[in-house]
C-alpha cells in the first residue's frame, strides 16, 4: 500500500455525516499496490472499504467481499477493529454494493485475506492514530503520550476519552503521513489470530439472515425458466396452454440466448421459456407444465461415458509438452529398476450450493436494481451495462448473503435472466432456479483424465516423472475452440507440484467442451491433487518404503522456488505440514482390522496442506472414520473460521470422492437432485482434527486449499486397508458406498 | 381462504390446498427463515415442525397443517433456545443457509430425546444436508445444548 506520494487530501478525507459520524475511506483498486484514497472523489479516488464512527461509539465497517460461509464479513471487520483498538461489541458490518470504487470485489481464488489484510490493518491503524491525535489536542498534550485502548484514547496520566466523544475533534485532525502509521505488533492482536464468532450468528440462528432468495419487493413476480436439456439448444416450439392455466401463473415469456462477443468475460444467459407467477411454486408448476419441442443444438450428442474414453485414450499418447521440462524422462524410464503407470479419471462436478442461483431485478425509470447472492458483483454490473445498455451508474447491485457459493455465484447468468424479464414485464422479478435447474444447467467442473508414469531406481528413489492431463478449459466458456488448458489452469498442482524429481515432463492433451465449464471450489487442483497424490502413493508402495519418508524424500531438500510468485513455494513448509499430520494421525501405527490410513499433500492458493484419512472397509463399503488436516496459511485472521473451513473441506472432498459425478447422455445431464447427485451427510461425517501452523509468513489461501488432498487421501487409505486402488472416481461407481 | 397458525400467530391466506407449506410460508405469509433447498424432501433446508413433528415443508401441502401448530425457525421453544446458544458457542454456521432446518431438526430431536448419543444424532440429522460441511460442529453443538439445558435445570433446582 502506497500513500506517501499522494496529496494529503487524496489520502483520506475526514468529514461529518448527518449523524455526526467520522468516516475514513480507503481505496485499493486491485490486488496490486493498493492505495488509500478519499471517500468523496467519485471518479478515481473512492473508498473500497470504510469505517464510520458515530458519536455514540457505534462503528460501522463496510465489507466489500461477499459472505458465503468463509466468514469474510467477520474477519475483514475484525482486522480493522483490531488495529483501531475498537471494542467489537460496537461493530456492525455493512455489505458494499457492487461498484468499482471498492476495488476488486471478486470473492474467489481464496485471496480476500491474502490481498486485503494489510490494507485493512493499515486502515484501522490510521483511524486509531487520528483518534489519538484528537484526544491529545483536546488535552493539550503530545499524542505520543496517548494510546488507544478498547474504544477509548488513554493518556499516560490515566485519564481517558471514549472514541465516540472524539468524533468532532478527529474531524479537525490532519491526515497522518504514511510513515506515521504503525501497525500493531503481532503479540498485541486482540482479534487477529483469535476466534471471533460470526458477526451474523444471531441472524443465522433466528432465520433473519437475508440471502438472495429472501429479497422481497412489493408486487414482485416470481419466474422459473425451462432451459434446453443440452447446452445451447434452442426452442423449436412451445405449447404453454397448460402452464397458463396453473394457479398463480401470470405470463409465459420466451427468452433468447444472450451471449458475449468471443473473448469477453461475460456469461450472458442460456435462454429458454420463462413462466411468471405470483409465487415460486406456481412458477415451478407452470414450468413443469410447458410442452417444449427443443432443438438440442450443437451439444445434443454429448455423452460423458464416451468422452471419458476419448480423454483416457488421448492421455495414453504423447501430447503437447508444457513448460517445466527437466532432464530426460525416457532415459530415466529405460534405466529404471521399476516403472509404474496409472490413469486417473474424475467426472464433471457441480457446485450445488444449498441456496440455488437466484436474482431479484427491478428495471424502472431507466434504472436497474438487483438483489442477488453474487461472488462477483462488479462483473454482473458490467455485464448488465453491456447487454442492456444501462449506464453503469444506473445499475445498483445489492449483494445479499450467499447460501454457499463455491464458484457458482461468480457467474451471473441468473442476474441477466432476471433483468431481461423485469425489463419485459416492467415489474420486479425474482428468477429462482430449481435444484434440477442448478444441477442440469451449471458451469461444470471439468471432466478429466490423467496419465502418470514414474520410475524408481534400485534405492527406491523417483528418477522420472511423466504427467499427462486432459480436461476442458474454463476459457472455452468465453472463447470457443479453447481446447487446451490455460497456464493458470496448469498452475493448479500440475506445473507447480511440490516434488523435486530430476527427470520431469508434463503434457497437456486436447479436450473440447460440450457444456459450460466453470470453476468450482479448488478448481483444477481437485484434478491434480487426486492424480498426483494417488500416483505418489503408488510409487511409494512400489518402492517398499515408509509412506511418509518416501514423500519427505520426494519433496526434497529445503528450497524456496525462484519465481515471480508473491508467495513462492517453500519445500520446508510442505515437509512441516506432512510431519505434523503424521504426528497428529499416529500415521503408521497399528489399526483395527479392516481399517487403513492414507495421506495426501497439496500446495494451492499459496497454502500448504497435509491430510490423513483413516477409513474402514467392510463388505466393500467404505467409511471415513477419522480425518486429520494440517494447514499452513501463514498469518490467519479468524482461527475458528479457518478451522471450520478445513473441517468443511474434508466434507466437501468426501462428497467428491464418494458421490461426485455429473454425467450426460444425448446432451442432457442425467442427475437432477440430491437423490442422484448425493452429498456427504451427518451419518457419513468422520471425526475431524485440524491443526493450524503458527508462523510469521504473509497470509495465504484458506477457503480452497483444504479440498484437493481429500479424495486422494481417502483412496490411498482404501488401498492401505484392502489393496484395492481406485483410480476412477467416484467411489459410488465401484459399489463402495 | 384458509388459516395457518405459525409460531402462535394466525395467517389467513388464499392458496390451493396442494401448495407446499414452504411456499405458502415464504411467498404468501412472508416468513423467509424457512429455506428452499431441493423441493423434494432430500435436503432438509425447509424443515418445520407441525404439532412438534418435523416435516419437510417443501413436500407437505398446506391442507395438512389446517388447525395445527406450525413452528418455524422464527419461533420460540426452550430447546430451540438452548440450541441457538450452543450453535453460537460452537460457532457452527458457515454460510448459515441450511442452519434453519438443522436447528429445527435438532429441536425435534431434543424434544424427543433428552440426551442423544452420536448415533441418535446421526439418525435424526442425516436428512439435513450442509454443503459447507458443518456436521462435526452440529454434532458437538447438540451435545452442548444438552449440557446447557442440564446446567439450567441444576440452576433451577438450586434456586428452588
Amino acid at each position: 500500500m502506497s500513500i506517501g506520494n499522494l496529496k494529503r487530501r487524496d489520502f483520506v478525507k475526514v468529514f461529518g455525516l448527518a449523524s455526526g459520524g467520522l468516516i475514513l475511506g480507503c481505496n485499493f483498486s486491485g490486488d496490486k499496490a493498493p492505495i488509500i484514497n478519499t471517500l468523496e472523489d467519485g471518479v478515481s479516488f473512492v473508498p473500497n472499504l470504510f469505517v464510520q464512527l458515530q458519536k455514540d461509539g457505534k462503528l460501522t465497517i463496510v465489507v466489500a467481499r461477499s459472505e458465503m460461509g468463509q466468514g469474510i464479513r467477520t474477519s475483514m471487520a475484525s482486522a480493522i477493529a483490531d488495529e483501531m483498538e475498537a471494542d467489537w461489541s460496537f461493530v456492525s458490518v455493512q455489505q458494499a454494493t457492487g461498484d468499482a470504487k471498492f476495488g476488486n470485489q471478486n470473492t474467489d481464488g481464496s485471496r480476500s485475506i491474502r490481498t486485503l489484510l494489510n490494507p485493512m490493518r493499515k486502515m484501522g491503524a490510521m483511524a486509531r492514530l487520528i483518534l489519538e491525535k484528537a484526544a491529545a489536542k483536546q488535552w493539550g498534550v503530545d499524542h505520543a503520550e496517548c494510546h488507544a485502548e478498547n474504544h477509548h484514547v488513554v493518556h499516560s496520566s490515566g485519564k481517558k476519552l471514549p472514541f465516540g466523544s472524539l468524533v468532532d475533534a478527529a474531524r479537525e485532525i490532519g491526515i497522518p503521513a504514511d510513515n506515521e502509521i504503525i501497525l500493531k505488533d503481532k503479540k498485541n492482536f486482540k482479534y487477529i489470530g483469535k476466534g471471533l464468532h460470526s458477526i451474523d450468528m444471531n441472524d443465522f440462528t433466528h432465520g433473519t439472515a437475508t440471502y438472495g432468495l429472501d429479497a422481497r419487493l412489493p408486487n414482485m413476480k416470481y419466474a422459473a425458466i425451462a432451459r434446453c436439456p443440452a447446452t445451447f439448444g434452442t426452442v423449436k416450439s412451445v405449447d404453454d396452454s397448460d402452464a397458463r392455466s396453473v394457479f398463480g401463473v401470470e405470463d409465459v415469456i420466451q427468452l433468447d440466448r444472450m451471449k458475449a462477443a468471443p473473448g469477453a468475460q461475460f456469461y450472458g444467459m442460456l435462454g429458454g421459456v420463462a413462466v411468471i407467477a405470483n409465487n415460486t411454486w406456481s412458477a415451478f408448476q407452470g414450468k413443469n407444465s410447458l410442452m417444449i419441442d427443443w432443438d438440442m443444438g450443437p451439444n445434443g450428442s454429448y455423452d460423458t461415458e464416451a468422452y471419458k474414453k476419448t480423454l483416457v485414450e488421448r492421455v495414453q499418447k504423447q501430447a503437447k509438452v508444457t513448460p517445466g521440462l527437466k532432464g530426460n524422462v525416457n532415459a530415466a524410464f529405460n534405466k529404471a529398476d521399476k516403472v509404474v503407470e496409472a490413469t486417473y479419471t474424475i467426472p464433471h462436478l457441480v457446485h450445488a450450493p444449498m441456496e440455488v442461483p437466484n436474482a431479484l431485478a427491478w428495471v424502472h425509470d431507466g434504472k436497474c436494481e438487483v438483489w442477488a447472492p453474487l461472488q462477483a458483483p462488479q462483473s454482473a454490473r458490467n455485464e448488465l451495462a453491456t447487454f442492456f445498455g444501462f449506464a453503469l451508474e444506473d445499475i445498483t447491485i445489492n449483494v445479499t448473503l450467499l447460501g454457499g457459493g463455491f464458484g457458482r455465484k461468480s457467474k451471473s447468468d441468473f442476474v441477466v435472466e432476471a433483468v431481461a424479464l423485469s425489463q419485459k414485464l416492467n415489474a420486479p422479478v425474482q428468477v429462482v432456479w430449481s435444484r434440477e435447474d442448478d444441477i442440469q444447467h451449471s458451469y461444470y467442473h471439468a471432466q478429466s483424465a490423467q496419465y502418470l508414469k514414474g520410475s524408481l531406481d534400485n534405492f527406491g528413489r523417483v528418477t522420472g516423472w511423466l504427467h499427462r492431463t486432459a480436461f476442458p478449459s474454463i476459457l472455452s466458456t468465453f472463447k470457443p475452440m479453447s481446447d487446451f488448458a490455460a497456464g493458470f489452469e496448469l498452475g493448479q498442482g500440475f506445473t507447480n507440484h511440490p516434488y523435486e524429481i530430476p527427470n520431469f515432463q508434463l503434457e497437456n492433451a486436447k479436450a473440447e467442451a460440450y457444456v459450460r465449464i466453470g470453476w468450482m471450489r479448488s478448481v483444477y487442483n481437485i484434478i491434480s491433487g487426486f492424480g498426483v497424490n494417488s500416483f505418489v502413493d503408488e510409487l511409494a508402495v512400489a518402492s517398499g518404503k515408509d509412506a511418509i519418508e518416501f514423500r519427505m524424500d520426494l519433496i526434497g531438500k529445503d528450497r524456496v522456488a525462484q519465481n515471480k510468485s508473491p508467495h513462492p513455494y517453500d519445500s520446508s513448509r510442505m515437509k512441516n505440514v506432512l510431519k505434523e499430520v503424521q504426528k497428529m494421525s499416529n500415521f503408521g501405527q497399528p489399526l483395527p482390522e479392516g481399517h487403513g490410513i492414507g495421506v495426501a499433500i497439496h500446495y494451492s492458493f499459496y497454502s500448504y496442506v497435509a491430510t490423513a484419512v483413516e477409513v474402514s472397509v467392510k463388505n466393500n463399503k467404505v467409511k471415513v472414520e477419522n480425518a486429520y488436516t494440517v494447514l499452513d496459511c501463514g498469518l490467519y485472521v479468524n482461527k475458528d473460521a479457518v478451522i471450520n473451513q478445513m473441517e468443511g473441506s474434508i466434507i466437501f472432498g468426501m462428497s467428491i470422492a464418494f458421490f461426485g459425478k455429473v454425467s450426460a447422455k444425448d446432451g442432457a445431464v442425467e442427475q437432477s437432485n440430491f437423490h442422484d447427485y448425493q452429498m456427504t451427510r451427518m451419518k457419513d461425517a468422520p471425526k475431524i482434527q485440524v491443526k493450524l501452523i503458527d508462523n510469521d509468513h504473509e497470509p495465504t489461501g484458506v477457503g480452497e486449499p483444504g479440498v484437493p488432498p481429500v479424495a486422494a487421501a481417502i483412496c490411498n487409505a482404501i488401498y492401505n486397508a484392502t489393496g484395492t486402488r481406485v483410480r476412477d472416481l467416484p467411489l459410488s461407481d465401484h459399489g463402495m458406498v | 381462504m384458509q388459516t395457518l397458525t405459525i409460531n402462535g400467530k394466525d395467517y389467513t391466506i388464499d392458496v390451493p390446498n396442494e401448495m407446499p407449506l414452504l411456499w405458502a410460508i415464504r411467498d404468501i405469509v412472508g416468513l423467509t427463515g424457512t429455506k428452499f433447498g431441493c423441493g423434494v424432501a432430500q435436503c432438509g433446508a425447509c424443515s418445520i415442525m407441525i404439532d412438534g413433528i418435523v416435516v419437510r415443508s417443501c413436500s407437505t401441502p398446506v391442507s395438512q397443517a389446517k388447525g395445527r401448530q406450525i413452528t418455524t425457525i422464527e419461533g420460540e421453544s426452550k430447546n430451540l433456545e438452548f440450541l441457538r446458544k450452543a450453535w453460537e458457542e460452537i460457532n457452527v454456521p458457515q454460510c448459515g443457509y441450511c442452519q434453519s432446518g438443522q436447528l429445527i431438526s435438532a429441536t425435534a430431536l431434543l424434544d424427543a430425546n433428552e440426551a442423544p448419543t452420536d448415533e441418535d444424532i446421526d439418525n435424526a440429522m442425516s436428512g439435513n444436508i450442509c454443503r459447507c460441511g458443518t456436521y462435526v460442529r452440529i454434532r458437538q453443538a447438540i451435545h452442548k445444548a444438552v449440557e446447557l439445558r442440564n446446567g439450567d435445570v441444576e440452576l433451577e433446582k438450586i434456586k428452588s
